[in-house]
């Protein structure tokens, strides 16, 4: 007869371990804050100015004219600049793929006056108003059909955002807030396609805004949402918790009785 | 303490089966267990297992008493599962207890109370007995003779023709599997001066409403009056297009000369590989990659693969506007659109 040797408890032992590994990965959750838009003046121009000479030119260029480095920015618009240093993708932390979002550098109205700057040097969109993201009359069927034809294909059709090309990603929209959404939409950063009003009218992208607001709510009721990535992560969870629950009930049922 | 804890195996004695008189294969060394030998661990494994039955039988009144009394609106918070719904978590653990509890008491009994002696038996031989054999040939050749198969040839060969040729019709019969799929495979609805429009809102488009680094998902204009008429979603599935603006200057090639509106190209929809839906395109690289399989397509340089499983280039739908200044198709598709099939050539 073979003897045991291991500890009867030692299978358990591990598959709790995986169980809290695997627990403590969905544990991180983070939200971003936006600043408010604001006004445009001269002196804002200027301070902007001032900004944008010391924090940005060195890859933007001197004039916003764009270098090897960085994109010209004559055109992009206020509401790109509200996006990029808003969400704290801009200034970039060094060269990558893709700028990840990070607390922002720059306070509400230093960035409200990069936007002024940047929107003096040629027309672009700009930043939407609190009335363009009131997504309280909005669509709600509406903006579910124009989700999944539209974002879902990068962003996941939970919103749980998805990989691209070459490490690139497009990100997880579970932290966005509606002027976030509609800038991205209008102003396409990095890899974004633009989705321009005639397109999608401002009616629609509150529509949509609406949706993934609704998305950004939905609760759980089945338990644990494993990413909302569907199959892959469901397999592989079911594989290890599944499969390890076997193994430890197989392994008392062979076990010799003393 | 009963026979069977001998450390003789069923069936034998002294080492032979008492069937076959073959030889059994040897056991190792039996140990009795401790419920054996001691009648109090014996009453002990009883009631461990008549106690795993008892609960059970509880979970399975208390699951039912669950699914009435705890409300299906409540949401608790279980780490690491987050909020779960009270009903469904009380109602599962229950039920599942219940379950669990029937089979761990099951083998509880099997390992404790149960005989535990190996038992080994000896497979028989399959062959049939020699005078089985003589009576099956002996049917069979009688019945030659009585038939007179081997005597009336003109009815043997009329036979053999006619078994010949009866599964033919099964060969015919294969066409009524369903009707040849014609031209299906290599057209679509799109045609000339069929207008496109935005896919979900059904709305034309103008060139100047899409801006460089746009993307537009589009359909044909007469999508939702053919799909009325063939009552599914086929058409759709093979005429959805990508609309992209790239800057012209930016473009290296496309499959054909002014197939695109000052920049405005529009691509299939579905991948050449097996046939996903895609439009993740990267307005910077313009390239348009599919989630499936990651096949790759450069959208600035007629949509040829770059990267991926994907044999064949994205096909191009060639563009222009109409007197009203609305983009319209050129024509269908010049190649068939979706994953290769065999008659593709």
């Amino acid at each position: 007869m073979a003897i045991s040797r291991r500890h009867p408890a030692a299978l358990f032992a591990v598959l709790f371990v995986a169980l809290g590994t695997t627990g403590a990965a969905y544990a991180a959750v983070s939200t971003g804050t936006a600043p408010q838009a604001a006004a445009t003046s001269s002196t804002q121009v200027d301070e902007g100015k001032q900004l944008f000479l010391e924090g940005c030119s060195s890859c933007h260029g001197v004039a916003a004219q764009g270098s090897s480095d960085g994109p010209s920015l004559i055109g992009v618009g206020a509401a790109a600049v509200d996006f990029q240093v808003g969400s704290g993708r801009m200034p970039l932390a060094g060269p990558a793929i893709q700028a990840v979002d990070k607390p922002p550098v720059y306070t509400e109205e230093e960035i409200a006056s990069l936007a002024a700057y940047v929107a003096s040097l040629g027309a672009g969109p700009a930043i939407p108003s609190d009335e363009m993201v009131d997504t309280s009359n909005a669509d709600l069927v509406l903006g579910g059909e124009l989700f999944r034809t539209n974002c879902s294909q990068c962003h996941n059709v939970a919103g749980r955002g998805g990989a691209l090309s070459n490490g690139r990603w497009a990100p997880n929209l579970m932290a966005a807030d509606p002027k976030e959404i509609y800038e991205a939409m209008i102003t396409g950063p990095q890899n974004m396609p633009v989705f321009s009003d005639k397109t999608i009218t401002p009616e629609e992208k509150k529509d949509i805004i609406r949706y993934i607001e609704e998305l950004q709510k939905s609760e759980n009721p089945g338990g644990a949402d494993l990413g909302r990535f569907g199959p892959v992560t469901e397999g592989v969870f079911i594989f290890i918790v599944g499969l390890g629950i076997l193994i430890v009930i197989s392994v008392w049922i062979g076990a010799k009785a003393r | 303490m009963n026979e069977l804890t001998s450390n003789e195996p069923i069936g034998s004695k002294d080492g032979i089966d008492v069937v076959s008189g073959l030889p059994v294969y040897p056991l190792g060394h039996h140990e009795p267990r401790r419920a054996d030998i001691d009648p109090r661990a014996a009453k002990r494994a009883e009631r461990q297992v008549a106690l795993m039955f008892a609960v059970s039988a509880l979970s399975i009144v208390g699951a039912i008493i669950a699914y009435i009394k705890v409300p299906n609106t409540t949401l608790i918070y279980v780490p690491p599962f987050g909020p779960v719904n009270a009903n469904h978590l009380s109602v599962g653990l229950l039920f599942g207890l219940g379950i669990f509890l029937i089979g761990t008491g099951a083998i509880h009994w099997a390992k404790k109370l149960m005989p535990d002696v190996e038992v080994s038996e000896e497979r028989h031989t399959y062959t049939s007995s020699p005078e089985d054999k003589a009576a099956f040939g002996q049917v069979i050749r009688e019945g030659k003779e009585a038939s007179g198969f081997g005597e009336y040839k003109l009815i043997r060969r009329t036979l053999l023709g006619a078994m010949a040729l009866f599964p033919l019709p099964l060969i015919v019969f294969l066409r009524d599997l369903g009707p040849m799929p014609g031209t299906k495979l290599r057209e679509t609805i799109w045609e000339k001066d069929v207008a496109l429009v935005t896919d979900a809102t059904y709305r034309k488009i103008r060139p100047e409403d899409i801006p460089v680094g746009g993307l537009v998902n589009a359909v044909p204009a007469n999508l939702l009056a053919v799909e009325e008429e063939e009552g599914n979603l086929n058409q759709r599935g093979k005429a959805s297009i990508i609309l992209v603006r790239i800057d012209p200057a930016n473009i290296v090639s496309q499959q054909g000369e002014g197939w695109d509106y000052q920049g405005i190209l529009a691509y299939s929809k579905i991948c050449t590989h097996v046939g996903c839906p895609i439009s993740l395109y990267q307005q910077r690289t313009h390239h348009l990659l599919c989630p499936c399989h990651q096949s790759t397509f450069d959208l600035s340089d007629s949509g040829n693969v770059v990267f991926g499983p994907a044999a064949r280039r994205m096909p191009q739908l060639p563009i222009t506007v109409d007197a009203e200044g609305y983009l319209v198709a050129q024509s269908d598709f010049h190649e068939p659109i979706g994953p290769s099939f065999w008659e593709r050539g």
